[in-house]
């Protein structure tokens, strides 16, 4: 059963025709030819395929596309600027070595910048409650953690500068 | 998803009511999603529609006027962020920190959490404790279930099929009480709890501030020397223990034990044995039943000391994270 459904997109209104029970993740990647969003275990258990709605994280396996409906997702494509520099935490991850095979970061980005929206000066504690929802198995979340710590220091620095 | 589903959206509950009828048990409610989508991935459930309610007024919102009342629809988020209930109900507030995840909390609801009726649900111990009661609504009328006999067996509630849980309801507490959950798990996060426990606890009085930390047991004489000046009794309590019985369960026993007591380490620890020991906890992958029997005695101890930590402060520190000792 075809349904037709409006959204915003990493910054774009889209319009399209899902069947009703096709998942948000499904939609991004087959529908919508954006691979950045990974499927790890299809069930809502590690974060692999986590999206922003809203500017909430949501898993999109487990998340049904017709609820998107005039709200706003953002995937790890939308999370450098227009011009392609990256995001803050982007560049961080990068230089502090927080990605190893790459498969949770886009997740694990979008969970990070979340969480930075939200409360622009985490602790310790706070950072790794708020990427609690993102496995890793690759570098046992230190290179993570230190990443975002930097990049909170960065923007904090940033901040106090004058432009 | 798999196979082709209708996914109506009703904007009331009495469209919802009667779109449920429509389809004559070949239909699920659908909120948050984050147990019916991954059961019906599983194949563990073939409905023909999933009528979401994520449109339908009325299912969310966090009041206080005297009683608590708390929408089925509202998110496991949104309690997590609600100071009302992180100060005055905070069992509640300790199970949704540590229920799934971020993401899941995003949408996962309280209603849900409920009506899945694992008897791992998180949320399940707190409101038992906190005496709430459910507002069930059928196209027929409404009735009031107390959380007491909510639970009839694993994934099987008392509702008949044709209801819907609108919200929840849950008392004042009285003064000089609080309350805690403490979920054990393995992990930080994205577990279902091994044991759960629960406890509300009503003292005669605020007693002086507990010196010491209350996870590391080794501080303890100290805490119950400075207790024993002050002599608390417990006017009331409610313990209930999830993951520990084919449902979310009161310890009535030990319940019983404490209730107008003085209470001394020794009388805690033989509640806590007697809570131990009305649990019928089964083997699983997360725990042997003799462990959780074992873990009921330690958790339900430290549950009280907690509800008294809290009692003393007049506000609610956090409930520790484990490992850190």
């Amino acid at each position: 059963m075809k349904r037709k459904i409006s959204f915003t997109l990493n910054g774009h209104t889209v319009q399209t025709e899902i069947d009703a029970n096709l998942t948000l993740l499904a939609l991004l990647r087959d529908q919508l030819g954006l691979k950045g969003t990974k499927e790890g275990c299809g069930m809502g258990d590690c974060g692999a395929c986590t999206v922003l709605l809203n500017g909430m994280t949501v898993n999109s396996c487990i998340f049904p596309a017709m609820e998107v409906e005039g709200k706003t997702v953002v995937t790890i494509e939308g999370v450098a600027d227009k011009e392609g520099n990256l995001h803050p935490l982007q560049k961080s991850f990068v230089e502090h070595g927080a990605i190893q095979c790459g498969y949770c970061t886009p997740g694990m980005v979008l969970s990070a910048k979340a969480l930075l929206d939200e409360n622009p000066h985490p602790t310790e504690a706070e950072i790794r409650k708020g990427i609690a929802g993102n496995l890793c198995r690759c570098t046992g979340y230190v290179q993570i953690v230190e990443a975002i710590k930097a990049a909170v220091q960065e923007t904090e620095i940033a901040s106090r500068c004058p432009q | 998803m798999t196979k082709m589903l209708d996914y109506p959206e009703p904007e009331t509950l009495a469209e919802a009511l009667t779109l449920l009828a429509h389809y004559g048990g070949r239909a699920m409610f659908i909120a948050g999603g984050t147990d019916v989508i991954p059961r019906l991935k599983k194949k563990q459930i073939c409905p023909e529609a999933l009528i979401s309610l994520n449109r339908v007024a009325g299912l969310g919102g966090i009041d206080l006027n005297g009683d608590l009342r708390i929408g089925a629809g509202t998110t496991h988020r949104a309690i997590e962020k609600s100071v009302l209930i992180r100060e005055r109900f905070s069992a509640l507030t300790d199970a949704v920190d540590v229920l799934g995840s971020v993401q899941i909390r995003n949408v996962g609801t309280i209603g849900g959490n409920i009506c899945t009726a694992a008897p791992s649900a998180d949320t399940a111990p707190p409101l038992l404790v906190l005496g709430a009661q459910a507002r069930a609504v059928s196209l027929k009328g409404e009735r009031m279930i107390p959380l007491e006999t909510f639970f009839q067996g694993p994934g099987k509630s008392i509702l008949t099929p044709e209801e819907i849980v609108a919200e929840f309801l849950i008392p004042a507490p009285l003064p000089c009480s609080a309350s805690a959950y403490w979920k054990h798990q393995r992990r930080l996060a994205l577990d279902l709890p091994i044991l759960g426990v629960a406890v509300q606890l009503t003292l005669d009085k605020r007693t002086c501030p507990l010196p010491g930390n209350l996870n590391d047991e080794g501080s303890w004489p100290a805490i119950w020397q400075a207790l024993a000046q002050e002599r608390p009794v417990c006017r009331e309590v409610k313990i209930a223990l999830g993951v520990a019985a084919p449902v979310p369960m009161r310890a009535r026993k030990a319940e019983a034990l404490l209730q107008g007591q003085v209470l001394t380490p020794e009388l805690l620890a033989e509640a806590a044995r007697i809570a131990s020991v009305e649990a019928q906890p089964r083997d699983s992958v997360r725990g042997e039943a003799w462990y959780r029997k074992e873990m009921v005695k330690v958790f339900v101890k430290r549950m009280v000391l907690k509800c008294m930590e809290r009692i003393a402060c007049g506000e609610t520190p956090a409930v520790e994270l484990p490992g850190k000792a």
